[in-house]
């Protein structure tokens, strides 16, 4: 990738996008250093790397958003400033982010015709006519006259990809597609991709999962404190054994500390999908059911919350956790998930039914309370929502540590605030839960998801918790991170202290969870132990209470 | 609520480096992180405080160039008038008085991420009850007890008239800046209603209608022999008690919790309609006492239609100033000695007197702009400036 080989071939096969020396420096990071890489036509070019390797400032230069301080981008051998998101999309470069970027209220045809008009007038002909021809190139089948906001998650994700692709279709840049996708609508995903390369297309795709990585990609670049680790080329991606493939991208990822992380229980789970016959899904999960189990400690009796438009409402749930336990609430995202999480946090009352924690040692009823007091009897919540609900962006991880004992001490007396104690509890955070920040000082907007994540567990999980409620705990984390937190949580259960993990990803629950309980449109449709057969027992009834 | 949001996040983003500062000097450390960070601060007061000024003072005088006047003689009629002759310092400081109490309530509000733009009529019932019931009132009891009643009087109804915007925005989220301003055009109103019917004096012959004055020695006390009123201590004594609640205290942390995330704030367990009701009666409070200063410090009565003015003119200082205190305060006598010093100015130079507000005006437009490209070079991008030059350099090879 020298220019002396890129010099060479110039003329006859330019790549689609070559990237030379992109460096880009923030305050406090160097984001990017030095990164060359190039994407070609008709390949899927997976970026990995861990949360901060550089990955997201690496696409936001490609999408116009970010200038680099250094390097530069050849667009078919034409050495090209991309200024603007505006000019990357008219470049053909198109960029389907992690957030949603459509207007909930317009319609499908006027979220795409929106911003792309010629004009005063919106040309709804010309609109329809486009929109016919990228549906048919994805394959995707779109209802134009249907309101955005009514569509699933990866119907969404498909008007995104029409939208990214309006302007022209040189290349298709995703950052973590798949992260809110149920697993057929990656399936359905992959299927797109192999469409768009037919069609010429350059697929920039960025995940944390290795096995979407070695199957859909056809060329592999992991990235490592802003600067490229290694890549793997196309040859040897078809060639290899997946596994084989799936050690290379860990050493390549972590170096050194690779035989530590090739043991990360995602990964082998990964893996064993491509080798059913080896079974050694119970070995992975033995370590979980093999725990004693305590007196009840959290009590659900006929929990119900009204159905709204906008959810499903909870019906009739009934549940008991035991001290110790990891309960996995398990099914589609949407089913009252949230409901049910913010129903135990206290951030929403119940419409009926009873709630009761343990408490000085008998089950005290809670569904009154507030937030703050059930936090002070043991009862914690990691919201998923890390950066929009569980932190404040424009404070720093000393305050954001201590957002939930607002008024308590040792952090407050009479009112005022101790600063030397806030800050002594936020130097401990940081060491115990290794959060990486330059200070306790620093806004946690200016922090990585994964750090985040570390400072929302370290508030969660200090101070005698008996049971905490994770909602999608590692969502978007990368290995380490993820790892580290079902650590956590395992560690934690082994103290005593529950957990309920609510999570879209079934292997995580049958790597954590004792048992797991199925939601379906805000009822409990089944409890499960886990075990071998676990996993097909809720895929049964995630199914079954679907169709129902 | 963009622009808030933005606002909001850059204080905040002020608030965590204050804190810094503050946690670096109780440890004794004098180290290369806080010496840079003090040069930084030099370097941005200057960029976005006087830079601005100056622009604003170059962008004034060719205007006054245009109409034929010698900007010089303005400038220097305005800074005589507004600082340097004794008279027109204590002017300056007497205004000062009721506008550092609607950036009080100002402060308040904003922090907590509601926009009280009501304040006039928040003001206007503070004065009418004060010019109404003041002078009766000395009748009954001593000067003192009288001041104290007033005062709490005149904040009590500033505060009362919020109720109806609060309880719409806590119940129902109702948007407070079409609530308040609409229940100011009522107070407004109402207040000068309130003079001509109920505070009317039996004095006869009167050209308009007024309430009945308050003696001169029963007015608030003035200050080492001068005329300013102990009005100015009660405003700076309320900006900067705000200052530190807002920074140290539970109410504080809380009020900018509500006002940076309201979902984090509930996530947080914080009871957001309280909170809500909370912010608009303090900053209400404010705003009555402002008026409640006005007259019993300068004015002794009301006349009917009476009404400064002053509450939206304060908004963009204290947004400017990031709801910080202390540079309200600064703000705040900027505004007085262009206000005092232009009225004087403008008159000199034949011009109109809203000749001095244009200054202003031009003050607070080079502010904000600074502020733009200063959040620009946080952000590491570009500027429009650099953007353009190089798309028309380059624009043979970038349209590709």
């Amino acid at each position: 990738m020298d220019a002396e080989s890129t010099g060479s071939v110039r003329d006859s096969i330019a790549p689609l996008i070559e990237i030379t020396g992109i460096t880009k420096r923030f305050p406090g990071v160097l984001a990017n250093d030095d990164i060359s890489l190039s994407i070609e036509k008709s390949e899927v070019h997976c970026l990995l790397g861990e949360n901060g390797a550089g990955k997201s400032t690496l696409i936001s230069i490609l999408s116009g958003m970010t200038r680099p301080d250094a390097g530069t981008i050849l667009i078919e051998g034409i050495e090209t400033e991309i200024d603007s998101p505006r000019q990357a999309l008219d470049l053909g470069i198109g960029t389907v982010y992690q957030h949603a970027t459509l207007v909930p209220t317009l319609t499908v045809l006027e979220n795409l015709i929106l911003g792309n008009t010629k004009g005063a007038t919106l040309d709804e002909t010309e609109g329809r006519r486009r929109l016919d021809e990228l549906a048919s190139i994805l394959g995707a089948d779109v209802d134009p006259n249907a309101v955005a906001g009514d569509l699933a998650l990866d119907e969404q994700q498909v008007i995104e990809i029409i939208k990214a692709l309006w302007k022209g279709k040189t290349a298709l840049i995703l950052d973590e597609p798949t992260a809110m996708l149920a697993p057929a609508g990656v399936a359905e995903l992959e299927k797109m991709f192999q469409r768009l390369k037919a069609d010429g297309l350059a697929i920039v795709f960025i995940t944390h999962m290795l096995h979407e990585a070695i199957e859909m990609g056809d060329r592999v670049t992991v990235l490592r404190q802003g600067r490229v680790a290694g890549s793997i080329g196309p040859d040897e991606l078809r060639s290899e054994h997946s596994e084989r493939l799936r050690d290379r991208i860990v050493e390549i990822m972590f170096g050194s500390e690779a035989p530590e992380m090739g043991d990360v229980a995602e990964l082998h789970v990964d893996v064993l999908e491509d080798h059913p016959d080896q079974g050694s899904l119970e070995e992975a999960t033995s370590d979980a059911g093999g725990r004693s189990i305590g007196a009840p400690i959290l009590k659900l009796d006929n929990v119900s919350l009204e159905a709204s438009p906008a959810s499903h409402g909870l019906h009739n749930i009934n549940l008991t956790i035991t001290e110790g336990e990891i309960l996995g609430i398990a099914g589609v995202g949407g089913n009252g998930q949230a409901e049910l999480a913010e129903v135990l946090a206290g951030q929403r009352r119940v419409d009926s039914g009873q709630i009761h924690l343990l408490h000085d040692g008998n089950l005290q009823r809670i569904d009154r309370l507030g937030v703050h007091a059930r936090g002070q009897m043991g009862l914690r919540y990691v919201s998923d929502d890390r950066r929009g609900e569980a932190t404040v962006g424009s404070m720093s991880v000393s305050i954001n540590l201590v957002l939930k004992k607002i008024g308590d001490a040792p952090f407050w007396r009479r009112h005022i605030m101790q600063a030397g104690e806030i800050q002594r509890n936020a130097e401990s955070a940081v060491e115990n839960f290794d959060i990486r920040t330059p200070s306790a000082d620093t806004n946690i907007s200016k922090l990585s998801g994964g750090n985040i994540q570390k400072v929302i567990l370290a508030r969660e999980t200090m101070s005698n918790p008996r049971i905490v409620i994770h909602n999608k705990p590692t969502h978007g984390l990368d290995v380490r991170t993820m790892l580290m937190v079902r650590e956590r949580i395992r560690q934690m259960a082994a103290e005593g202290v529950s957990a309920v993990v609510i999570s879209n990803h079934l292997e995580e629950l049958l790597d954590l969870c004792d048992r797991f309980a199925v939601l379906s449109k805000g009822r409990v449709v089944g409890i499960v132990e886990n075990g071998p057969d676990a996993e097909r027992h809720i895929g049964d009834l995630m199914v079954g209470g679907a169709v129902s | 609520m963009k622009a808030s949001d933005h606002v909001r996040t850059e204080l905040a983003d002020e608030n965590a480096d204050g804190r810094a500062g503050a946690s670096d000097r109780k440890n004794g450390k004098t180290s290369g992180l806080s010496e840079s960070s003090r040069t930084e601060k030099i370097r941005r007061a200057i960029l976005l405080t006087i830079l601005p000024l100056l622009a604003a003072i170059l962008t004034g005088g060719l205007l006054i160039l245009a109409f034929g006047e010698n900007p010089f003689a303005f400038y220097g009629t305005i800074i005589d008038r507004g600082i340097v002759s004794s008279s027109g310092l204590q002017e300056t400081l007497i205004r000062m008085a009721p506008l550092l109490l609607i950036a009080a309530g100002l402060i308040v509000a904003f922090s907590a991420g509601i926009w009280n733009l009501g304040g006039d009529g928040q003001f206007l019932f503070g004065a009418s009850i004060v010019g109404g019931l003041a002078a009766t009132v000395s009748d009954a009891m001593p000067r003192g007890l009288m001041l104290i009643f007033m005062l709490s009087m005149s904040a009590a109804v500033g505060a009362a008239w919020t109720i109806v915007p609060a309880l719409m925005k806590a119940r129902y989220g109702i948007n407070e800046i079409i609530t308040t301003l609409m229940m100011s055009a009522i107070g407004v109103n109402l207040a000068s209603l309130s003079v001509k019917v109920w505070f009317l004096t039996g004095e006869q012959g009167l050209q308009i209608p007024r309430t009945r004055i308050l003696d001169v020695s029963d007015r608030l006390p003035t200050l080492f022999g001068t005329r300013v009123h102990a009005g100015l201590v009660i405003g700076l004594v309320a900006v900067i008690a705000l200052h530190l609640m807002m920074r140290h205290t539970t109410l504080g942390l809380r009020l900018n919790l509500l006002g940076a995330n309201v979902k984090a704030a509930r996530h947080a367990g914080l009871k957001v309609s309280k909170l809500i009701v909370v912010t608009f009666l303090l900053s209400g409070a404010f705003m009555g006492l402002a008026g409640g200063v006005e007259v019993l410090g300068v004015q002794g009565l009301v006349r009917a239609g009476f009404n400064p003015a002053l509450g939206l003119v304060v908004v963009p200082l204290v947004f400017l100033a990031r709801m910080n205190g202390w540079v309200t305060i600064a703000f705040v006598f900027l505004l007085s000695v262009l206000t005092i010093g232009g009225e004087l100015a403008t008159r000199q130079a034949g011009l109109p007197n809203d000749f001095g507000l244009l200054i202003v005006a031009l003050v607070l437009i080079f502010m904000t702009i600074a502020e733009y490209f200063e959040a620009r070079r946080v952000r590491g991008e570009r500027t429009v400036w650099q953007t353009m030059s190089d798309r028309l350099l380059s624009r043979g090879r970038a349209g590709v």
